[in-house]
């Protein structure tokens, strides 16, 4: 079973985020591995290791793949560190200011010519929150499209892959057979801290780097375009009152006020 | 006069305000076309749900598909439905479903896509609020039929002649519920309003994780969101500040959401919530 998990390296959830030109500024923020992606990353690891693990020269591996600059590297060897085989990373000037749909064309060229069953990804970046490139990926591939999943159970005997997915409605149970694209989401698993060993290891592990010209698709311009972007003004303070007794007649007040009731 | 199209949204065979939105959101400078996806024998019903307001015409595609194939077999019909009727623009609404659907569509359509817009305008520039509602966002797309997810609850709808109701106030309990959501769920059905809960009250087991508020939970911009016990994680905030008003009762003077807060009453919840209950039932009989 060979899995390729899709990773992106974003600005620190914490940084302070802004755009520059029309794009987010990546140069001036601390940069680090999407927290959702751990958990696919941490999913991947767990199935390979229910079916017999991922040793080098073995039947199963897990692949990490991702598009950004060359910098990306260092999230890359973090997913290693976890325990991924190795990875491939598409690093072209010509992609900077890509958006989903130019991201998913080079994802999808690099998966389809990569021999997986699986891709993995997590629900969202956390700079973009679109939340459309495993859906593009599974329309571009034409694979099966397993998204959400809050569990993954697989049959490499049956080439066979289930998820569950919790809605509003209740939990969907989904099936489909190999090839198809995952996404986990944070409720999934705990993933796990890189052990000394795994940083050692994973320093020594190949990240197969490729120009546009490797993976052989063209680069393509955002369809979308930023016109123009403000930092919004903070919310104006607003009031602030101690429950004496009184505090929920208070907010009834203040819900009336604002006809609410 | 230019056309837009959008996905008629259903919360099971119920069709949601959102719709209405999508609607008035489209008709700032075009005619509206519905798109009804339905199983065999289902469409003319939900159709007829539809057609109120703006929407002057509902295209109905009947298929088993949409149930056993999800989101690839919508994008398969919309796609189709695009490339025979060019419409000018198609907006969906923006939760998990719709955004992907969306991301289908754009591929199978060459289209550009833009996700999660507040408002889009007659120009069909979108506005987004970006990195956690910290910065807003105008954005075009440049290429094939504009597909445009919206957000629910954020366009004032055109609700005439519709009687679609649906939760714009959020109730929400997080750690300082204790396990206990019962006063959350009292003012919640006082004010006809939704329960959430914070990420601290889903894993602990409190509250269903299809509750919860935040990262990959949910993102809620209800007209009002009242925070009950819950400190306000970066996560839990990314979900809920773009609410129209906040109000927030917590303990703790110092917690985070309050910075959020167009009201705050800082208290005990098990006091100040029972009492609210009481004076909302009081002035609504």
């Amino acid at each position: 079973m060979r899995i390729a998990v899709c990773v992106k390296q974003v600005p620190d959830s914490w940084a302070e985020k802004k755009m520059v030109n029309g794009v987010l500024d990546r140069e001036g923020v601390d940069a680090v591995l999407n927290d959702l992606d751990e958990y696919a990353v941490e999913e991947a690891l767990r199935i390979v290791e229910a079916h017999g693990g991922n040793e080098e020269g073995g039947a199963n591996s897990v692949t990490i793949v991702s598009m950004g600059p060359e910098r990306a590297t260092e999230a890359i060897r973090k997913a290693l560190s976890m325990g991924a085989n190795d990875a491939i990373l598409v690093s072209d000037a010509a992609l900077a200011g890509s958006d989903a749909l130019a991201t998913s064309k080079v994802l999808a060229e690099v998966i389809k010519n990569g021999g997986f069953d699986l891709v993995i990804c997590g629900t969202e970046s956390t700079d973009a929150r679109m939340s459309v490139v495993p859906a593009m990926l599974a329309q571009r591939l034409g694979w099966a499209q397993l998204t959400f999943a809050s569990s993954v159970s697989v049959d490499p005997a049956a080439n066979t892959v289930s998820i569950t997915r919790t809605t509003e409605a209740g939990v969907d149970s989904i099936n489909a057979k190999f090839p198809a694209v995952i996404s986990v989401v944070e409720k999934i698993n705990e993933p796990r801290y890189p052990s000394f060993k795994g940083i050692m290891s994973a320093k020594k592990k190949t990240i197969d780097s490729r120009d546009l010209a490797t993976v052989g698709v063209s680069a393509e311009s955002a369809w979308s375009l930023v016109a123009d972007s403000a930092p919004r003004p903070p919310r104006a303070a607003g009031v602030k009152v101690t429950d004496e007794g009184n505090g929920g007649n208070d907010l009834v007040k203040f819900l009336t006020e604002k006809k609410f009731i | 006069m230019s056309q837009i199209f959008i996905l008629a949204d259903f919360a099971g065979d119920k069709c949601t305000k959102t719709t209405a939105e999508l609607a008035t959101a489209a008709a700032r400078n075009a005619s509206v076309t519905a798109i009804v996806l339905a199983a065999p024998g289902a469409g003319a019903t939900l159709a007829a749900s539809v057609k109120h307001g703006p929407i002057s015409n509902v295209l109905v595609v009947e298929s088993d598909d949409f149930a056993t194939h999800g989101v690839a077999a919508a994008a398969d019909a919309i796609a189709q439905v695009i490339a025979q009727k060019s419409p000018n623009a198609l907006l969906i609404a923006s939760h998990a479903y719709g955004k992907e659907v969306a991301g289908r569509v754009a591929v199978a359509t060459d289209s550009g896509i833009i996700t999660d817009a507040v408002d889009v305008a007659a120009d069909l520039t979108a506005t987004q609020l970006v990195f956690g509602g910290s910065t807003t966002v105008h954005s075009k797309v440049s290429n094939g039929v504009p597909i445009i997810t919206v957000r629910p609850n954020s366009i004032e709808a055109d609700l005439s002649d519709s009687e679609l109701t649906e939760a714009q106030v959020v109730v929400s309990g997080g750690r300082g519920t204790n396990g206990d959501f019962s006063a959350v769920e009292g003012f919640a059905d006082s004010l006809g309003a939704a329960v959430g809960a914070s990420r601290a009250a889903t894993d602990a087991g409190w509250y269903p994780h299809s509750h919860q508020v935040g990262q990959t939970g949910k993102t809620v911009s209800p007209q009002l969101y009242v925070a009950c016990g819950i400190s306000g994680a970066i996560q839990h905030r990314a979900g809920m500040q773009t609410s129209k008003t906040i109000a927030v009762i917590n303990k703790d003077p110092e917690a985070p959401i309050f910075d959020l807060a167009d009201f705050g009453v800082v208290g005990d919840l098990f006091a100040v919530l029972p009492q609210a209950t009481q004076g909302v039932t009081a002035q609504k009989s």
